[in-house]
């Protein structure tokens, strides 16, 4: 598929495509060399002040992507600085056991904060944001109290000194490289996985959740992943911080700490790398340059944090994103390319697809009623009915959002297992929705490339290090995404921020999406309403061709002349359930189906 | 033992009690879980005793005085955080702004007020040997001040018309519009009411729980508690969790040490909410798709 599929570009000449990967660098080439090079101006105090910012960044690198990427407000992370800082300090101070050697207990550091990370995580699954916010609040300041009280281990109020680092990162300018390096590693790493699937994922689960369930998105499995990045590197941290301290009190990790990491990444704007960096960095500085304001500091943070909400909820990294403010092309047409669908479905023969006896009652109303149906690959099966008949139900009972009360979903031999909607992707089950789920904030390429995710092969780690399998799934899953959009005629739009697109091009961007899947199945979800004429005429002539190239496919619609166009089988719901199935021409001439749906 | 365990427990239960009503009032009014309720109770205390210790007013003056002010807060914080995030489409942009406020109120008061606890008034001379003295009053007053609220709440909510229109907003707000309600000014008013409820809380439990402006996250938390266990928007079920708190919290307390007193709540909430999302008493949630 890979190789059948290439890459086109619309402009670029070898050279420009260099620039352009070099205009994209040299900000973090830049960064880099004024972090090498800082020791030259041999000002210990801007050294202290630098290796704050290196080690905080540690920190605030991996809450990013819990915070920035997958939405997920921890707003106590400072929790993992602390657990970090007191198990590195108490390990290698021997106050458990012999003295450990500092760099191991740094690991150890990271090691605890790796476990609470999970743990502070974990209620992420089943909680609401508020709620969310709450616990890994209450954890910060229980994680004070404790430090506070367990004398034996962290010296209580009078504390207990931090680790000091052996050669080659003794303290001073040693230290300072040693953050500096832990720093530029944890950015590479958090900026390799942001721009994974594994980030589009992320992503996809904060702003589009449903959307990301259908294209086979595990959200526990994802979420615990990166709890455990950001628990680590918060816990690495914390032991780089003790040190740094030299001597660690409670009263070293307050709440407004926990608030200048969130400010910082808020600052810099979501799902971006660069932008909390700068955040952090300027941050950590500022208060230096206001000494009479110490005092004020906190207040300033919190002044920030509302104006950046009010004012620019999309950071920095919105204001600089300038390539999205460029005019858009104002007369487009959506021209399909129905003659790539063959590379596009790449896969073995699809298999029929039956719902058989299914009946789901919501309280006292009864959505569905004990309905059969055969979905056949190769062919439309029109699904049609008035408003409230069961149709979008069916729809979210193949595709595992509800579970049926009685009955099953079979595809081909396979019962679905009900209320599963992240594994129907594995059965090549693929869906769009009635308002489309799309991830306004990210490009109509990123958007794409979600529906591909069960298809890459590289696991977390070799993401994160970018080994080569990483970057085959990336490279694999571009061009596909490229052929689908070219299938559907929006490849021009590819780098265009998706919330600038109009409603008819965000229904063909999902049906991309759904094909990234090379699915066995595809539902529509009421694929043609807010078209134009044209534009149905050209959905249908797709729909038709998808259908052609062995896909069993289920339309949800109410074009009545779109459904009698394509369909090869038109099956007719009245209050949950089956009222008429057959023909288009069957169907158009059934008496009950006249008067109760269509009209004369 | 277990007669402090209990004037203790419930009189703290109650303060927390109160601070879930406050999350609650707010919540009922705008969807919306403010930050700013810890914060209402902190300066419940801390600006009671500026009132009474610094500026001599007597008691009665200075309950008035609080209770205005948070009041005005409670306007401040509906009109500032609260209704230009409403709109955006990204909900949880009122989690930031909120916290944001409560935040550079809290500021102002450390600076302002210091950062030492201080000790609050004796609010009401009684002689400790007549029958009223035998129970101290910084046990009874936030008992009596919880009581207060919620019959105050329950009268309002089922007797009043106004009360009837913040339950019209609470279930279904473009239902309400549509009836014509004041939607704004409504949500204005319960922000209003909000505030003040946080304020008795703070003014009536410093006794107990000092003048200090740390008590903003202790109450943030604490009194999120009873919320999330009675289930969002119900008063009842704060005032059940918010007691149960307090007596659970002085109960081990008393038999573990305070500092795993604070790891057994967390613990204990995190589980109850985990295996249930909704609150004990609360209703699952609407459709996704």
């Amino acid at each position: 598929m890979t190789e059948a599929a290439a890459p086109i570009r619309t402009r670029g000449a070898a050279g420009t495509r260099w620039l352009g990967k070099l205009e994209g660098k040299i900000s973090w080439i830049l960064l880099g060399l004024a972090g090498l090079l800082l020791p030259l101006l041999d000002d210990s105090y801007i050294g202290t002040i630098a290796t704050r910012a290196y080690i905080y960044w540690v920190l605030s690198a991996g809450l990013n992507l819990v915070v920035g990427y997958a939405g997920q407000i921890a707003i106590g992370w400072v929790s993992m600085l602390t657990l970090g800082a007191y198990t590195t300090a108490a390990l290698a101070a021997g106050r458990v056991g012999p003295e450990w050697n500092s760099y191991l207990a740094l690991l150890a550091g990271g090691a605890v904060g790796a476990v609470f990370g999970v743990v502070v995580g974990l209620p992420a699954l089943r909680l609401r944001t508020f709620y969310f916010a709450m616990t890994t609040l209450g954890f910060a300041t229980i994680v004070t109290q404790v430090a506070l009280a367990w004398k034996d281990i962290t010296g209580g109020g009078v504390g207990t000194p931090g680790p000091v680092f052996p050669w080659p990162f003794d303290p001073g300018w040693g230290f300072y490289y040693f953050c500096f390096i832990l720093a530029a590693l944890a950015t590479w790493m958090t900026a390799n996985i942001g721009s994974s699937r594994y980030g589009r994922a992320l992503v996809a689960i904060r702003d589009a959740e449903v959307a990301a369930e259908a294209s086979g998105i595990a959200k526990p499995k994802l979420l615990m992943l990166i709890f455990l990045l950001a628990g680590a590197l918060g816990g690495v941290a914390g032991g780089l911080f003790s040190s740094l301290q030299s001597y660690i009190t409670p009263d070293a990790f307050t709440f407004e700490m926990s608030v200048l990491f969130f400010i910082g990444i808020l600052i810099g704007g979501r799902g971006s790398i660069l932008g909390p960096l700068l955040g952090t960095i300027i941050l950590t500085v500022l208060p230096e340059f206001a000494a009479p304001l110490v005092q004020w500091s906190t207040f300033l943070y919190a002044a920030l944090l509302l104006v950046i909400v009010l004012v620019i909820p999309g950071g920095i990294a919105d204001l600089l994103d300038y390539k999205n403010r460029r005019p858009l092309e104002q007369h487009r047409e959506i021209v399909p390319r129905p003659e790539l669908l063959p590379r596009v479905l790449d896969r073995p023969a699809a298999e029929l697809l039956t719902l058989k006896n299914i009946a789901l009652s919501f309280g006292g109303v009864r959505a569905i009623d004990g309905l059969d149906l055969e979905i056949r690959p190769g062919e439309v099966h029109g699904l049609i009915g008035p408003n409230g008949s069961g149709k979008t139900t069916t729809l979210n009972v193949i595709s595992g959002y509800y579970a049926p009360q009685s009955g099953e979903v079979r595809l081909g031999g396979a019962v679905l297992p009900p209320s599963a909607a992240h594994l129907r992707a594995n059965h090549r089950i693929a869906r769009t929705f009635q308002t489309p789920r799309l991830i306004g904030g990210a490009s109509v390429l990123d958007n794409v490339m979600i529906g591909g995710t069960i298809d890459g092969q590289g696991s977390f780690v070799e993401s994160l290090v970018t080994l080569p399998r990483h970057r085959r799934d990336e490279a694999g899953l571009r061009a596909a995404a490229m052929l689908a959009l070219q299938t559907v005629g929006l490849e021009s739009l590819a780098a265009v921020r998706t919330d600038r697109l109009q409603h008819s091009e965000l229904r063909f961007v999902e049906i991309a999406r759904a094909l990234m899947l090379r699915p066995a199945c595809l539902l529509l979800d009421e694929p043609a309403a807010g078209l134009s004429t044209e534009e149905i005429r050209r959905l249908g002539a797709l729909i038709k061709a998808i259908s052609r190239a062995g896909t069993a496919v289920l339309l949800v619609e109410h074009h009545a002349d779109l459904i009698f166009d394509i369909c090869d089988h038109v099956t007719v719901l009245n209050l949950g359930k089956v009222l008429a199935a057959g023909t288009p021409a069957e169907i158009r001439s059934h008496r009950e189906v006249v008067s109760a749906y269509l009209g004369a | 033992m277990f007669a402090s365990i209990v004037s203790y427990g419930l009189a703290v239960g109650a303060v927390y009690a109160l601070i879930g009503i406050t999350y609650n009032v707010m919540f009922s009014a705008s969807r919306v879980f403010s930050f700013t309720a810890g914060m209402l109770g902190m300066l419940g205390g801390v600006l009671g005793a500026l009132f009474i210790n610094k500026m001599g007013m007597n008691a009665v003056l200075a309950l008035v005085a609080v209770l205005a002010c948070g009041a005005v807060l409670g306007l401040v914080t509906e009109i500032l955080t609260v209704r230009p995030v409403l709109k955006s489409i990204e909900q949880h942009l009122y989690v930031l702004s909120t916290l944001a406020f409560a935040l550079m109120v809290q500021q102002v008061a450390a600076v302002e007020w210091g950062t030492e606890a201080q000790p609050f008034p004796v609010l009401i001379p009684i002689d400790p040997a007549s029958l009223w003295g035998q129970i101290d009053q910084k046990f009874w007053l936030p008992v009596l001040a919880c009581a207060v609220t919620i019959g105050g709440l329950e009268f309002l909510y089922r007797r009043t018309l106004i009360g009837r229109a913040f339950l019209a907003i609470a279930e279904d707000s473009y239902a309400a519009r549509a009836l014509g309600l004041p939607e704004t000014r409504l949500r204005m008013a319960s922000f209003a009411l909000a505030g003040m409820i946080g304020a008795l809380a703070g003014f009536t439990g410093a006794q107990m729980l000092l003048a200090y402006f740390g008590n903003q996250s202790i109450l943030n938390f604490y009194g999120f508690v009873p919320v999330a266990l009675g289930g969002m928007g119900s008063n009842r079920g704060a005032l059940i969790g918010g007691l149960a708190l307090g007596l659970f919290q002085q109960a081990a307390n008393f038999l573990v040490g305070g500092i795993f007193a604070a790891v057994a709540v967390f613990v204990v909430f995190i589980i109850v909410l985990l295996l249930r999302p909704e609150g004990l008493a609360g209703a699952a949630t609407a459709r996704r798709v």
